[in-house]
Protein backbone atom coordinates (compact mmCIF):
# COMPACT_ATOMS: atom_id res chain seq x y z
CA UNK A 1 0.00 0.00 0.00
CA UNK A 2 1.64 3.28 -1.07
CA UNK A 3 2.15 5.61 1.86
CA UNK A 4 1.24 9.25 1.39
CA UNK A 5 4.50 11.13 1.29
CA UNK A 6 6.63 13.64 -0.52
CA UNK A 7 7.27 11.14 -3.35
CA UNK A 8 3.81 11.69 -4.80
CA UNK A 9 1.30 9.03 -5.90
CA UNK A 10 3.87 6.47 -7.17
CA UNK A 11 5.72 5.98 -3.93
CA UNK A 12 9.32 5.02 -3.39
CA UNK A 13 8.49 1.39 -2.64
CA UNK A 14 6.56 0.66 -5.81
CA UNK A 15 9.18 2.48 -7.87
CA UNK A 16 11.93 0.34 -6.37
CA UNK A 17 9.85 -2.80 -6.95
CA UNK A 18 9.45 -1.81 -10.56
CA UNK A 19 13.20 -1.24 -10.94
CA UNK A 20 14.02 -4.55 -9.25
CA UNK A 21 11.44 -6.41 -11.32
CA UNK A 22 12.74 -4.96 -14.58
CA UNK A 23 16.30 -5.75 -13.53
CA UNK A 24 15.45 -9.38 -12.65
CA UNK A 25 13.39 -9.79 -15.83
CA UNK A 26 16.20 -8.34 -17.94
CA UNK A 27 18.82 -10.64 -16.42
CA UNK A 28 16.58 -13.72 -16.88
CA UNK A 29 15.80 -12.78 -20.49
CA UNK A 30 19.49 -12.14 -21.21
CA UNK A 31 20.30 -15.63 -19.92
CA UNK A 32 17.23 -17.42 -21.24
CA UNK A 33 17.26 -16.19 -24.82
CA UNK A 34 20.74 -17.45 -25.77
CA UNK A 35 20.11 -20.75 -23.94
CA UNK A 36 16.90 -21.43 -25.86
CA UNK A 37 18.54 -20.37 -29.14
CA UNK A 38 21.52 -22.62 -28.31
CA UNK A 39 19.24 -25.63 -27.74
CA UNK A 40 17.55 -25.16 -31.12
CA UNK A 41 19.82 -26.95 -33.60
CA UNK A 42 21.14 -24.87 -36.51
CA UNK A 43 19.53 -25.51 -39.87
CA UNK A 44 21.85 -27.63 -41.95
CA UNK A 45 20.49 -27.42 -45.50
CA UNK A 46 19.90 -30.87 -46.95
CA UNK A 47 21.52 -31.45 -50.28
CA UNK A 48 18.76 -31.91 -52.79
CA UNK A 49 19.67 -35.36 -54.03
CA UNK A 50 18.20 -36.06 -57.44
CA UNK A 51 19.73 -39.45 -58.26
CA UNK A 52 20.92 -42.43 -56.26
CA UNK A 53 22.24 -45.83 -57.10
CA UNK A 54 19.96 -48.72 -56.22
CA UNK A 55 22.62 -51.41 -56.46
CA UNK A 56 22.75 -54.40 -58.82
CA UNK A 57 19.49 -55.13 -60.64
CA UNK A 58 20.17 -58.84 -61.16
CA UNK A 59 20.55 -59.57 -57.43
CA UNK A 60 17.15 -58.09 -56.55
CA UNK A 61 14.91 -61.12 -56.94
CA UNK A 62 11.18 -60.98 -57.75
CA UNK A 63 8.92 -60.26 -54.77
CA UNK A 64 11.80 -58.88 -52.65
CA UNK A 65 12.96 -55.42 -51.69
CA UNK A 66 16.09 -53.44 -50.90
CA UNK A 67 16.61 -50.27 -48.90
CA UNK A 68 19.22 -47.84 -50.19
CA UNK A 69 20.37 -44.38 -49.11
CA UNK A 70 18.79 -41.57 -51.09
CA UNK A 71 20.81 -38.63 -49.87
CA UNK A 72 20.45 -38.75 -46.08
CA UNK A 73 17.15 -40.66 -46.20
CA UNK A 74 16.27 -44.27 -46.97
CA UNK A 75 14.50 -45.28 -50.19
CA UNK A 76 12.88 -48.65 -50.88
CA UNK A 77 13.15 -50.51 -54.17
CA UNK A 78 10.75 -53.39 -54.78
CA UNK A 79 10.89 -55.93 -57.56
CA UNK A 80 7.35 -57.08 -58.21
CA UNK A 81 6.51 -60.67 -59.06
CA UNK A 82 6.09 -59.51 -62.68
CA UNK A 83 9.68 -58.27 -62.66
CA UNK A 84 8.85 -54.55 -62.66
CA UNK A 85 10.78 -52.27 -60.32
CA UNK A 86 9.14 -49.71 -58.06
CA UNK A 87 10.93 -47.16 -55.87
CA UNK A 88 9.74 -44.72 -53.26
CA UNK A 89 10.74 -43.01 -50.05
CA UNK A 90 11.08 -45.55 -47.22
CA UNK A 91 10.20 -43.11 -44.46
CA UNK A 92 6.67 -43.78 -43.22
CA UNK A 93 4.57 -40.62 -43.33
CA UNK A 94 3.00 -41.52 -39.97
CA UNK A 95 5.84 -41.32 -37.44
CA UNK A 96 8.89 -41.74 -39.69
CA UNK A 97 9.79 -45.41 -39.16
CA UNK A 98 11.47 -47.16 -42.11
CA UNK A 99 8.99 -49.28 -44.09
CA UNK A 100 9.52 -52.68 -45.74
CA UNK A 101 7.92 -54.70 -48.54
CA UNK A 102 5.82 -57.70 -47.56
CA UNK A 103 5.71 -60.26 -50.34
CA UNK A 104 2.81 -62.10 -48.69
CA UNK A 105 0.66 -58.95 -48.82
CA UNK A 106 2.12 -57.45 -51.99
CA UNK A 107 2.19 -54.18 -50.06
CA UNK A 108 4.59 -51.78 -48.38
CA UNK A 109 4.25 -52.29 -44.62
CA UNK A 110 5.42 -50.32 -41.62
CA UNK A 111 6.19 -52.47 -38.58
CA UNK A 112 5.77 -49.65 -36.09
CA UNK A 113 2.03 -49.02 -36.29
CA UNK A 114 0.87 -51.43 -38.98
CA UNK A 115 0.56 -48.79 -41.71
CA UNK A 116 0.23 -50.02 -45.32
CA UNK A 117 0.85 -48.55 -48.76
CA UNK A 118 0.36 -49.94 -52.24
CA UNK A 119 3.26 -50.16 -54.69
CA UNK A 120 2.54 -46.66 -55.99
CA UNK A 121 3.12 -45.35 -52.47
CA UNK A 122 -0.55 -44.65 -51.76
CA UNK A 123 -1.49 -44.99 -48.08
CA UNK A 124 -4.22 -47.64 -48.10
CA UNK A 125 -4.56 -48.82 -44.46
CA UNK A 126 -3.57 -47.93 -40.94
CA UNK A 127 -2.55 -44.56 -39.56
CA UNK A 128 -0.33 -43.04 -42.33
CA UNK A 129 -1.79 -39.65 -43.29
CA UNK A 130 0.00 -39.14 -46.66
CA UNK A 131 1.39 -41.26 -49.51
CA UNK A 132 5.10 -42.08 -49.80
CA UNK A 133 6.99 -40.04 -52.38
CA UNK A 134 7.45 -42.20 -55.49
CA UNK A 135 10.71 -42.19 -57.43
CA UNK A 136 11.45 -43.04 -61.05
CA UNK A 137 13.42 -46.23 -61.59
CA UNK A 138 15.64 -47.08 -64.51
CA UNK A 139 18.32 -49.68 -65.14
CA UNK A 140 21.70 -48.98 -66.75
CA UNK A 141 24.04 -51.92 -67.33
CA UNK A 142 22.56 -53.90 -64.43
CA UNK A 143 22.66 -50.90 -62.08
CA UNK A 144 19.38 -49.60 -60.70
CA UNK A 145 19.15 -45.81 -60.73
CA UNK A 146 16.38 -44.07 -58.82
CA UNK A 147 15.57 -40.43 -59.35
CA UNK A 148 13.26 -37.86 -57.86
CA UNK A 149 10.41 -36.84 -60.12
CA UNK A 150 10.65 -33.33 -61.49
CA UNK B 1 35.90 -39.95 19.52
CA UNK B 2 33.44 -38.16 21.75
CA UNK B 3 35.45 -34.97 21.31
CA UNK B 4 34.98 -35.28 17.54
CA UNK B 5 31.26 -35.92 18.02
CA UNK B 6 30.94 -32.83 20.19
CA UNK B 7 32.93 -30.78 17.68
CA UNK B 8 30.55 -31.81 14.90
CA UNK B 9 27.41 -31.43 17.04
CA UNK B 10 28.34 -27.85 17.83
CA UNK B 11 28.56 -27.02 14.13
CA UNK B 12 25.96 -29.24 12.40
CA UNK B 13 22.43 -29.78 13.77
CA UNK B 14 22.53 -33.58 13.33
CA UNK B 15 21.32 -34.36 16.86
CA UNK B 16 18.28 -32.13 16.41
CA UNK B 17 17.35 -33.88 13.15
CA UNK B 18 17.71 -37.31 14.79
CA UNK B 19 15.62 -36.17 17.73
CA UNK B 20 12.89 -34.91 15.42
CA UNK B 21 12.86 -38.24 13.56
CA UNK B 22 12.57 -40.07 16.90
CA UNK B 23 9.49 -38.03 17.74
CA UNK B 24 7.95 -38.55 14.31
CA UNK B 25 5.33 -41.32 14.26
CA UNK B 26 4.01 -43.39 11.37
CA UNK B 27 0.32 -44.46 11.52
CA UNK B 28 -0.52 -48.16 11.40
CA UNK B 29 -3.64 -49.43 9.67
CA UNK B 30 -4.70 -52.00 7.07
CA UNK B 31 -3.41 -49.92 4.12
CA UNK B 32 -0.08 -48.93 5.66
CA UNK B 33 1.93 -51.32 3.43
CA UNK B 34 1.56 -48.71 0.65
CA UNK B 35 3.64 -46.25 2.67
CA UNK B 36 6.69 -48.23 1.53
CA UNK B 37 6.11 -47.59 -2.19
CA UNK B 38 7.69 -44.12 -2.14
CA UNK B 39 10.73 -45.29 -0.19
CA UNK B 40 11.28 -48.20 -2.57
CA UNK B 41 11.09 -45.81 -5.55
CA UNK B 42 13.71 -43.62 -3.86
CA UNK B 43 15.89 -46.66 -3.25
CA UNK B 44 15.81 -47.65 -6.94
CA UNK B 45 16.68 -44.04 -7.81
CA UNK B 46 19.80 -44.29 -5.65
CA UNK B 47 20.69 -47.57 -7.38
CA UNK B 48 20.31 -45.75 -10.72
CA UNK B 49 22.63 -42.93 -9.64
CA UNK B 50 25.33 -45.35 -8.48
CA UNK B 51 25.17 -47.78 -11.43
CA UNK B 52 24.74 -44.87 -13.88
CA UNK B 53 27.93 -43.26 -12.59
CA UNK B 54 29.73 -46.60 -13.01
CA UNK B 55 28.50 -47.02 -16.60
CA UNK B 56 29.82 -43.54 -17.42
CA UNK B 57 33.36 -44.83 -16.91
CA UNK B 58 33.18 -46.86 -20.13
CA UNK B 59 30.19 -45.59 -22.13
CA UNK B 60 30.89 -43.41 -25.20
CA UNK B 61 28.02 -41.20 -26.40
CA UNK B 62 28.45 -41.21 -30.19
CA UNK B 63 26.73 -43.09 -33.00
CA UNK B 64 30.00 -44.73 -34.02
CA UNK B 65 30.98 -45.93 -30.56
CA UNK B 66 27.91 -46.18 -28.30
CA UNK B 67 26.84 -49.70 -29.27
CA UNK B 68 30.41 -51.00 -29.23
CA UNK B 69 31.11 -49.43 -25.83
CA UNK B 70 28.03 -51.10 -24.31
CA UNK B 71 29.14 -54.35 -25.92
CA UNK B 72 32.54 -53.82 -24.32
CA UNK B 73 30.91 -53.21 -20.92
CA UNK B 74 28.84 -56.39 -21.28
CA UNK B 75 31.59 -58.66 -22.60
CA UNK B 76 34.96 -57.41 -21.35
CA UNK B 77 34.63 -55.23 -18.27
CA UNK B 78 34.61 -57.34 -15.07
CA UNK B 79 31.03 -57.35 -13.74
CA UNK B 80 30.10 -54.97 -16.56
CA UNK B 81 27.18 -57.20 -17.56
CA UNK B 82 25.94 -57.03 -13.96
CA UNK B 83 26.20 -53.26 -13.63
CA UNK B 84 24.40 -52.67 -16.92
CA UNK B 85 21.71 -55.25 -16.17
CA UNK B 86 21.13 -53.74 -12.74
CA UNK B 87 20.85 -50.27 -14.29
CA UNK B 88 18.28 -51.52 -16.81
CA UNK B 89 16.28 -53.68 -14.38
CA UNK B 90 16.33 -51.13 -11.60
CA UNK B 91 15.11 -48.46 -14.06
CA UNK B 92 12.09 -50.57 -14.88
CA UNK B 93 11.43 -51.46 -11.26
CA UNK B 94 11.76 -47.78 -10.29
CA UNK B 95 9.08 -46.82 -12.82
CA UNK B 96 6.90 -49.70 -11.62
CA UNK B 97 7.35 -48.61 -8.00
CA UNK B 98 6.62 -44.99 -8.95
CA UNK B 99 3.33 -46.04 -10.54
CA UNK B 100 2.38 -48.11 -7.47
CA UNK B 101 3.25 -45.08 -5.33
CA UNK B 102 1.15 -42.77 -7.53
CA UNK B 103 -1.94 -44.95 -7.56
CA UNK B 104 -1.75 -45.82 -3.85
CA UNK B 105 -1.49 -42.12 -2.94
CA UNK B 106 -4.39 -41.44 -5.29
CA UNK B 107 -6.65 -44.19 -3.90
CA UNK B 108 -5.77 -43.38 -0.26
CA UNK B 109 -6.41 -39.66 -0.99
CA UNK B 110 -3.09 -38.68 0.59
CA UNK B 111 -2.87 -35.66 -1.75
CA UNK B 112 -5.42 -33.70 0.33
CA UNK B 113 -4.56 -30.47 2.13
CA UNK B 114 -1.84 -29.73 3.26
CA UNK B 115 -0.05 -32.18 0.91
CA UNK B 116 -0.97 -30.57 -2.44
CA UNK B 117 2.61 -29.54 -3.24
CA UNK B 118 3.94 -32.98 -2.27
CA UNK B 119 1.56 -34.49 -4.84
CA UNK B 120 2.38 -31.92 -7.52
CA UNK B 121 6.13 -32.32 -7.11
CA UNK B 122 5.55 -36.08 -7.24
CA UNK B 123 3.68 -35.83 -10.56
CA UNK B 124 6.57 -33.79 -12.02
CA UNK B 125 9.03 -36.37 -10.67
CA UNK B 126 7.07 -39.13 -12.42
CA UNK B 127 7.35 -37.16 -15.66
CA UNK B 128 11.10 -36.78 -15.12
CA UNK B 129 11.44 -40.51 -14.43
CA UNK B 130 9.64 -41.28 -17.70
CA UNK B 131 12.04 -38.81 -19.37
CA UNK B 132 14.95 -40.76 -17.90
CA UNK B 133 13.45 -43.93 -19.36
CA UNK B 134 12.88 -42.41 -22.80
CA UNK B 135 16.36 -40.85 -23.10
CA UNK B 136 18.16 -43.82 -21.55
CA UNK B 137 16.49 -46.30 -23.91
CA UNK B 138 18.31 -44.76 -26.91
CA UNK B 139 21.80 -44.72 -25.37
CA UNK B 140 22.85 -48.31 -26.34
CA UNK B 141 22.08 -47.25 -29.96
CA UNK B 142 20.35 -50.47 -30.94
CA UNK B 143 17.71 -51.05 -33.60
CA UNK B 144 14.65 -51.14 -31.32
CA UNK B 145 15.69 -47.99 -29.45
CA UNK B 146 16.48 -46.19 -32.70
CA UNK B 147 12.98 -46.66 -34.10
CA UNK B 148 11.26 -46.14 -30.75
CA UNK B 149 13.04 -42.78 -30.55
CA UNK B 150 12.14 -41.92 -34.12
CA UNK B 151 8.47 -42.54 -33.34
CA UNK B 152 8.58 -40.84 -29.93
CA UNK B 153 10.22 -37.69 -31.25
CA UNK B 154 7.93 -37.58 -34.31
CA UNK B 155 4.78 -37.45 -32.18
CA UNK B 156 5.19 -33.76 -31.16
CA UNK B 157 5.65 -32.83 -34.84
CA UNK B 158 1.88 -33.22 -35.30
CA UNK B 159 1.33 -30.14 -33.11
CA UNK B 160 0.13 -27.23 -35.25
CA UNK B 161 2.59 -24.33 -35.84
CA UNK B 162 5.36 -25.26 -33.36
CA UNK B 163 5.40 -29.02 -34.11
CA UNK B 164 8.36 -29.09 -36.47
CA UNK B 165 10.45 -26.86 -34.19
CA UNK B 166 9.64 -29.07 -31.19
CA UNK B 167 10.72 -32.17 -33.06
CA UNK B 168 13.99 -30.53 -34.10
CA UNK B 169 14.59 -29.42 -30.52
CA UNK B 170 14.14 -33.01 -29.30
CA UNK B 171 16.21 -34.61 -32.06
CA UNK B 172 18.88 -31.95 -32.32
CA UNK B 173 18.25 -31.89 -36.08
CA UNK B 174 15.73 -33.07 -38.64
CA UNK B 175 16.38 -36.75 -38.07
CA UNK B 176 17.41 -39.16 -35.33
CA UNK B 177 21.19 -39.23 -35.75
CA UNK B 178 24.35 -39.27 -33.67
CA UNK B 179 23.41 -35.71 -32.75
CA UNK B 180 20.24 -37.00 -31.09
CA UNK B 181 22.27 -39.58 -29.17
CA UNK B 182 24.61 -36.89 -27.80
CA UNK B 183 21.64 -34.70 -26.88
CA UNK B 184 19.78 -37.54 -25.14
CA UNK B 185 22.98 -38.43 -23.29
CA UNK B 186 23.32 -34.88 -21.97
CA UNK B 187 19.68 -34.81 -20.90
CA UNK B 188 19.97 -38.26 -19.29
CA UNK B 189 23.13 -37.71 -17.27
CA UNK B 190 23.13 -33.97 -16.54
CA UNK B 191 19.88 -32.06 -17.04
CA UNK B 192 17.38 -34.60 -15.67
CA UNK B 193 19.53 -35.64 -12.66
CA UNK B 194 20.02 -31.97 -11.73
CA UNK B 195 16.32 -31.10 -11.79
CA UNK B 196 15.39 -34.46 -10.27
CA UNK B 197 17.72 -34.15 -7.28
CA UNK B 198 16.37 -30.69 -6.44
CA UNK B 199 12.71 -31.76 -6.75
CA UNK B 200 13.32 -35.00 -4.89
CA UNK B 201 14.83 -33.10 -1.95
CA UNK B 202 11.78 -30.82 -1.93
CA UNK B 203 9.38 -33.80 -2.14
CA UNK B 204 11.07 -35.77 0.67
CA UNK B 205 11.36 -32.65 2.84
CA UNK B 206 7.59 -32.10 2.51
CA UNK B 207 6.90 -35.76 3.32
CA UNK B 208 9.00 -35.41 6.50
CA UNK B 209 7.33 -32.11 7.36
CA UNK B 210 3.74 -33.33 6.99
CA UNK B 211 4.21 -36.93 8.07
CA UNK B 212 2.20 -39.81 6.64
CA UNK B 213 -1.39 -39.12 5.67
CA UNK B 214 -4.12 -41.14 7.38
CA UNK B 215 -6.74 -42.29 4.82
CA UNK B 216 -10.19 -40.65 5.31
CA UNK B 217 -11.92 -43.99 6.07
CA UNK B 218 -9.35 -44.88 8.77
CA UNK B 219 -9.57 -41.40 10.30
CA UNK B 220 -13.40 -41.56 10.32
CA UNK B 221 -13.40 -45.02 11.95
CA UNK B 222 -11.00 -43.82 14.63
CA UNK B 223 -13.15 -40.77 15.31
CA UNK B 224 -16.32 -42.89 15.55
CA UNK B 225 -14.74 -45.38 17.96
CA UNK B 226 -12.95 -42.70 19.96
CA UNK B 227 -9.69 -44.66 19.73
CA UNK B 228 -6.65 -42.93 18.15
CA UNK B 229 -5.04 -44.49 15.07
CA UNK B 230 -2.16 -46.71 16.31
CA UNK B 231 1.32 -45.59 15.27
CA UNK B 232 5.02 -46.46 15.58
CA UNK B 233 8.13 -44.25 15.86
CA UNK B 234 9.81 -43.40 12.55
CA UNK B 235 13.21 -43.97 14.15
CA UNK B 236 14.10 -46.76 14.63
CA UNK B 237 10.95 -48.89 14.10
CA UNK B 238 9.79 -47.64 10.71
CA UNK B 239 13.30 -46.98 9.37
CA UNK B 240 14.28 -50.60 10.08
CA UNK B 241 11.23 -51.84 8.20
CA UNK B 242 12.15 -49.53 5.30
CA UNK B 243 15.70 -50.93 5.30
CA UNK B 244 14.32 -54.47 5.27
CA UNK B 245 12.17 -53.56 2.24
CA UNK B 246 15.22 -52.11 0.49
CA UNK B 247 17.15 -55.31 1.17
CA UNK B 248 14.37 -57.26 -0.53
CA UNK B 249 14.47 -54.77 -3.43
CA UNK B 250 18.22 -55.16 -3.95
CA UNK B 251 17.81 -58.94 -3.80
CA UNK B 252 15.13 -58.76 -6.49
CA UNK B 253 17.27 -56.55 -8.75
CA UNK B 254 20.30 -58.76 -8.30
CA UNK B 255 18.33 -61.95 -9.03
CA UNK B 256 16.70 -60.49 -12.16
CA UNK B 257 20.04 -59.14 -13.42
CA UNK B 258 21.85 -62.42 -12.81
CA UNK B 259 19.23 -64.73 -14.28
CA UNK B 260 17.76 -62.49 -16.97
CA UNK B 261 20.62 -60.20 -18.09
CA UNK B 262 19.42 -57.25 -20.18
CA UNK B 263 19.88 -57.84 -23.90
CA UNK B 264 21.66 -55.46 -26.23
CA UNK B 265 20.04 -56.37 -29.55
CA UNK B 266 21.31 -55.37 -32.99
CA UNK B 267 23.14 -52.15 -33.69
CA UNK B 268 20.99 -49.36 -35.12
CA UNK B 269 21.12 -49.23 -38.92
CA UNK B 270 19.74 -46.07 -40.47
CA UNK B 271 19.08 -47.94 -43.71
CA UNK B 272 17.30 -51.01 -42.40
CA UNK B 273 13.52 -51.36 -42.20
CA UNK B 274 11.90 -51.12 -38.79
CA UNK B 275 11.93 -54.69 -37.44
CA UNK B 276 8.62 -56.50 -36.90
CA UNK B 277 7.63 -56.62 -33.24
CA UNK B 278 9.02 -53.16 -32.55
CA UNK B 279 7.61 -51.48 -29.49
CA UNK B 280 8.60 -49.04 -26.79
CA UNK B 281 9.33 -49.91 -23.15
CA UNK B 282 6.38 -51.44 -21.32
CA UNK B 283 5.45 -48.23 -19.51
CA UNK B 284 4.79 -46.45 -22.82
CA UNK B 285 2.89 -49.40 -24.34
CA UNK B 286 -0.56 -48.12 -23.37
CA UNK B 287 0.13 -44.82 -25.17
CA UNK B 288 1.69 -46.68 -28.13
CA UNK B 289 -1.40 -48.90 -28.44
CA UNK B 290 -3.69 -45.86 -28.24
CA UNK B 291 -1.79 -44.30 -31.17
CA UNK B 292 -2.47 -47.41 -33.24
CA UNK B 293 -6.23 -46.98 -32.75
CA UNK B 294 -6.32 -43.26 -33.50
CA UNK B 295 -7.28 -42.57 -37.15
CA UNK B 296 -5.01 -40.38 -39.32
CA UNK B 297 -7.31 -37.35 -38.95
CA UNK B 298 -9.73 -36.47 -36.16
CA UNK B 299 -11.98 -33.38 -36.56
CA UNK B 300 -9.61 -31.94 -39.17
CA UNK B 301 -6.54 -32.31 -36.93
CA UNK B 302 -3.76 -34.87 -37.11
CA UNK B 303 -4.60 -37.98 -35.10
CA UNK B 304 -1.32 -37.92 -33.17
CA UNK B 305 -1.94 -34.35 -32.10
CA UNK B 306 -5.42 -35.19 -30.80
CA UNK B 307 -3.98 -38.15 -28.88
CA UNK B 308 -1.10 -36.08 -27.47
CA UNK B 309 -3.57 -33.37 -26.50
CA UNK B 310 -5.66 -35.96 -24.65
CA UNK B 311 -2.52 -37.31 -22.88
CA UNK B 312 -1.52 -33.75 -22.00
CA UNK B 313 -4.95 -32.92 -20.59
CA UNK B 314 -4.85 -36.16 -18.57
CA UNK B 315 -1.43 -35.20 -17.20
CA UNK B 316 -2.66 -31.71 -16.30
CA UNK B 317 -5.73 -33.15 -14.54
CA UNK B 318 -3.41 -35.47 -12.60
CA UNK B 319 -1.13 -32.57 -11.63
CA UNK B 320 -3.99 -30.34 -10.46
CA UNK B 321 -5.94 -33.19 -8.82
CA UNK B 322 -5.56 -31.84 -5.24
CA UNK B 323 -7.03 -28.51 -6.36
CA UNK B 324 -9.82 -30.09 -8.43
CA UNK B 325 -10.96 -32.53 -5.71
CA UNK B 326 -13.15 -30.53 -3.31
CA UNK B 327 -12.58 -33.26 -0.69
CA UNK B 328 -16.18 -34.24 -0.08
CA UNK B 329 -17.42 -37.82 0.24
CA UNK B 330 -18.79 -37.66 -3.35
CA UNK B 331 -15.73 -36.06 -4.93
CA UNK B 332 -13.45 -38.61 -3.27
CA UNK B 333 -15.60 -41.42 -4.65
CA UNK B 334 -15.41 -39.87 -8.15
CA UNK B 335 -11.60 -39.72 -7.89
CA UNK B 336 -11.50 -43.39 -6.89
CA UNK B 337 -13.65 -44.41 -9.86
CA UNK B 338 -11.75 -42.23 -12.35
CA UNK B 339 -8.43 -43.53 -11.02
CA UNK B 340 -9.64 -47.11 -11.33
CA UNK B 341 -10.88 -46.43 -14.88
CA UNK B 342 -7.52 -44.90 -15.89
CA UNK B 343 -5.63 -47.82 -14.36
CA UNK B 344 -7.88 -50.36 -16.11
CA UNK B 345 -7.48 -48.52 -19.43
CA UNK B 346 -3.68 -48.57 -19.11
CA UNK B 347 -3.65 -52.27 -18.17
CA UNK B 348 -6.05 -53.22 -20.99
CA UNK B 349 -4.10 -51.26 -23.62
CA UNK B 350 -0.79 -52.72 -22.41
CA UNK B 351 -2.26 -56.24 -22.59
CA UNK B 352 -3.51 -55.58 -26.15
CA UNK B 353 -0.08 -54.29 -27.20
CA UNK B 354 1.64 -57.33 -25.69
CA UNK B 355 -0.82 -59.70 -27.34
CA UNK B 356 -0.32 -58.08 -30.74
CA UNK B 357 3.42 -58.65 -30.28
CA UNK B 358 4.32 -54.99 -30.71
CA UNK B 359 3.63 -53.71 -34.21
CA UNK B 360 3.02 -57.10 -35.76
CA UNK B 361 0.40 -57.55 -38.47
CA UNK B 362 -3.17 -57.46 -37.25
CA UNK B 363 -5.21 -60.00 -39.21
Amino acid sequence: MPLPGPEGPVGRRSFLNWVLGTWAGGVLAAIGFPVIRYLTPPDVPESTTRFASGGQASTLLPNTFRIVPFGANPAIIVRQASGDLKAMSATCTHLSCTVQYRGDLGQIWCACHNGRYDLNGRNIAGPPPRPLESYDVSTRNDEIVISRRA
Amino acid sequence: MSALRDWIAERAPIAEIVEELEHKRVPQHRHDVFYYAGGVTLFFFVVQVVTGALLLMYYRPSAGEAYESVQFIMARVPFGWLIRSIHAWSANLMIGAAFVHLFSVLFLKSYRRPRELTWMSGVILLGLVLGFGFTGYLLPWNQLAFFATRVGTAIPSSTPVIGHGLMRLLRGGNDVTGGTLTRFFGVHVAILPGICTFLLAFHVLLVQRHGMSVPPAVAAASKASGRPVPSMPFLPDYMLRDLFGWTLAIGLVAALSAFLPWELGKKADLFAPAPAGIRPEWYFLWAFQTLKFVPARVLGLEGEFVASLAFGLGGAALFFLPLIDRNTETSRRIVTWLGAAALLYMIAMTALALRAGGGGPVP
